[in-house]
């Protein structure tokens, strides 16, 4: 029998504590030998998802399976899997050497072969020396490679790796990073990583998943996640993006910033609004203003090490990001170059604001559970319609008591010359709404909208 | 100046606390029937204690028998049910733990002539005849808190990982108890294990009320109706003075442990 690629299929898992949904119906297969990479801002379900793997916690609905044997009810100490966890959890009551041998002890291995095993690993954490020690004595970094090394000994399918490098400095963290990627060459074994930090994950792996909001975003290499990231959120998560409005003109051209671009995109449709990415390294900047395809004027320009950081103002009035190894003056003219493959095109997710709603009478309508004014549209009270609200159309007031709803800033995107914020409202719904205002992450806001603004349709 | 007076004010604090105490341990060292008259050193009544050369020597050594068997039954027992309720409270979330933790610190605060009537009238209540087995079940119910409050705070100090990371390994959920949770409880079931056999040990109120009237006696039960009988029996001084100093050791252990485990802690 061929044995399958695949090692690891979440099927259709849904998880949530409370009312707070953790996992939408989430499915992913990961392949054996991959090192593959969960990766997400706190919150978005990556962790669930691994414990969920490990057999720590259960998923509300769906089905796990490790090599297609369905483990969804196997308890954690029959799974073959290890965990390496975030603050290391080693038993500080053991030395070093027990605590590598712990499983192994369980498992009633010969003492020889538990020896043979033990220094076998500890070697390859370069920990050779320290066996007799008392974990509490190590540092973070030691206590870690102990951890990697209980987790290994035991030979598992899979090494699962919740966020290990969270606790350690950054020159540590590097380090590490290599070990780990040589680690997983050496060993063969399929690695599962969770962590919130981007450049980790394009580092070490070789397929990357990207949660939001219990959901998967997109999966691909790591090349793929940063050239073409497919929707907003994975453009502004992973490296620096400047993302815009566009419209689709036609396959092969687009529209942004005032100015029409050639690009590689196809299927989109004519006339189509889309969101466009483009990385600040792929802007061309220079003095000629002949040429170029948008001339601009440097609002300022700082030095990052290796590259300088400006920010521009175009002719047409949007602010992009350029980095670039020269440095260009603030107040100076320039002209910028952008190239048809450095030019990534998204579908819009969303181009409105559209929420399921309820007649009450002539002039009112219920959504989000409360009682709107609208115009008059002279349908029956009760009728279920659908209500549209365009995102430029919710005024955001900074008082929540003043305000029909009340919420927080979710999360927020600059487009160029606007926010797109995303305001979770008390009840846990989602309203998108474009400003010119500056808003911070997490401020309480009151959202009105006016009676012209609610579009009704039936 | 001002120091002077705080140093009295503490010194005058502590000798109204130990005033009773040392004067029964100075008359334990002379032979004197009635207690304030010093008629020379003596260690005479120490010995008769030992020796039983005294009147009712039986039923005091029997007294010192139950007193600390019923201690030792109560604490280990005790330990147990509190450890396993530890670890259950410990595994709650929200509300339920916090009303559980606050319905396990009002028996401690409860007085104890209350818990003793009230085991009585249970006991009572439930036809269970009262002698050796309602005491002892007297006392575990009173001192279980003591340990769960002992062993909550390990539970609080351990990464909340280990035990999984032991199951994670291939530990049973009962391999992971014996192995990792309880050798890390240890030092907290100790000290709850000592304070539990302490708190038995000196109990009168419980005791009384759910001893019944088959004449069981605990020390403390024994000391109040030898002192209603007229006058302590002298050897009773020497007892309570030994009994003074085991208990001091104990609470010393106690102390250095804490000391100790705050100290590596710290490091």
């Amino acid at each position: 029998m061929k044995e399958s690629k695949k090692i690891i299929e979440f099927k259709n898992i849904s998880k949530s504590f409370g009312d707070k949904t953790v996992l939408d119906d989430v499915s992913l297969y990961i392949n054996r030998g991959e090192f593959v990479t969960i990766l997400g801002p706190s919150g978005c379900g990556k962790t669930t998802l691994l414990r969920i793997l490990a057999g720590f916690g259960t998923a509300d609905s769906g089905q796990v399976l490790i090599n297609g044997v369905d483990i969804t009810d196997v308890p954690p100490h029959k799974r073959p899997v290890n965990t390496v966890f975030q603050r290391y959890a080693l038993f500080p009551h053991l030395d070093v050497y027990d605590n590598i041998a712990f499983g192994l002890k369980l498992k009633k291995v010969p003492e020889n072969e538990i020896d043979k095993r033990v220094r076998k690993v500890l070697k390859m954490v370069s920990m050779n020396d320290y066996e007799d020690r008392d974990v509490e004595s190590l540092s973070g970094g030691q206590q870690q490679r102990v951890a990697i090394a209980r987790a290994i000994v035991g030979q598992p399918t899979v090494l699962l790796l919740d966020e290990p490098l969270a606790a350690l400095d950054l020159k540590m963290r590097k380090d590490m990073q290599i070990e780990l990627k040589e680690m997983h060459k050496k060993l063969g074994i399929t690695f599962v990583y969770v962590t919130h930090d981007q450049e980790e994950a394009l580092t070490l792996s070789d397929t990357i998943v990207v949660m939001n909001e219990g959901k998967i975003q997109q999966i691909g290499t790591p090349t793929d996640i940063y050239n073409e990231p497919q929707n907003s959120f994975v453009a502004d998560f992973i490296g620096e993006s400047n993302i815009l409005n566009g419209k689709m003109i036609k396959d092969r051209l687009v529209e942004f910033v005032g100015h029409e671009f050639e690009c590689v995109d196809e299927g989109f449709g004519e006339n189509v609004d889309v969101d466009v990415v483009v990385r600040p390294e792929d802007i061309y900047i220079m003095n000629r203003l002949d040429g170029a395809q948008i001339t601009a004027k440097v609002k300022s320009c700082t030095f990052k090490g290796v590259h300088y950081e400006m920010f521009v103002d175009t002719d047409k009035g949007y602010e992009l990001m350029i980095q670039d190894y020269n440095a260009f003056e603030p107040e100076s003219e320039v002209g910028l170059i952008i190239r048809p493959a450095d030019i990534q095109v998204m579908k819009k997710e969303r181009t409105c604001n559209t929420f399921e709603g309820e007649i009450v009478d002539e002039t009112h309508v219920r959504f989000l559970g409360e009682n709107f004014e609208c115009k008059a549209h002279g349908l029956e009270a009760g009728e279920k319609v659908t209500v549209q609200v365009a995102f430029s159309k919710v005024d955001l007031i900074d008082h929540p008591e003043d305000g029909m709803l009340s919420g927080d800033v979710y999360f927020m995107l600059y487009k160029g010359d606007h926010y797109h914020l995303t305001i979770m409202t008390d009840d846990g719904d989602h309203i998108w709404v474009d400003t010119n205002d500056i808003w911070d992450k997490g401020d309480l806001v009151g959202i009105n909208i006016a009676a012209k603004d609610i579009k009704i349709v039936k | 100046m001002k120091r002077f007076f705080a140093q009295c004010y503490i010194w005058l604090l502590l000798i109204v606390l130990y005033a009773p105490i040392v004067f029964i341990a100075v008359f334990s060292f002379t032979e004197s029937k009635v207690l304030g008259n010093w008629t020379g050193f003596s260690t005479k009544l120490y010995s008769n204690l030992f020796t039983g050369n005294m009147q009712g020597t039986g039923s005091l050594m029997s007294a010192i028998e139950n007193t600390i068997v019923i201690a030792l039954i109560a604490a280990t027992v005790s330990t147990v049910l509190g450890t396993i309720a530890a670890i259950g409270i410990h595994n709650m979330r929200g509300r339920g733990k916090q009303a559980i933790t606050f319905l396990n610190n009002i028996p401690m605060l409860n007085p104890d002539i209350i818990t003793g009537v009230s085991l009585f009238l249970l006991f009572v209540f439930l036809h269970i005849s009262q002698g050796y087995v309602t005491v002892v079940l007297a006392h575990i119910t009173f001192c279980t808190p003591y340990v769960v409050l002992n062993v909550l705070p390990k539970l609080t100090q351990m990464n909340p990982n280990v035990y999984e990371a032991a199951l994670d390994l291939g530990a049973t959920p009962f391999q992971a108890l014996r192995k990792v949770l309880i050798p890390l409880l240890k030092p907290g079931m100790i000290s709850g294990f000592i304070l539990a056999f302490t708190m038995s040990l000196d109990d009168f109120a419980v005791t009384f009320f759910t001893r019944g009237t088959i004449g069981l006696d605990t020390l403390s039960t024994y000391i109040y109706t030898d002192a209603r009988k007229g006058g302590l029996t002298p050897e009773l001084r020497p007892l309570i003075t030994l009994l003074f100093v085991g208990i001091l050791i104990l609470l010393i252990i106690i102390n250095m442990r804490k000391m100790r485990s705050s100290n590596t802690a710290a490091e």
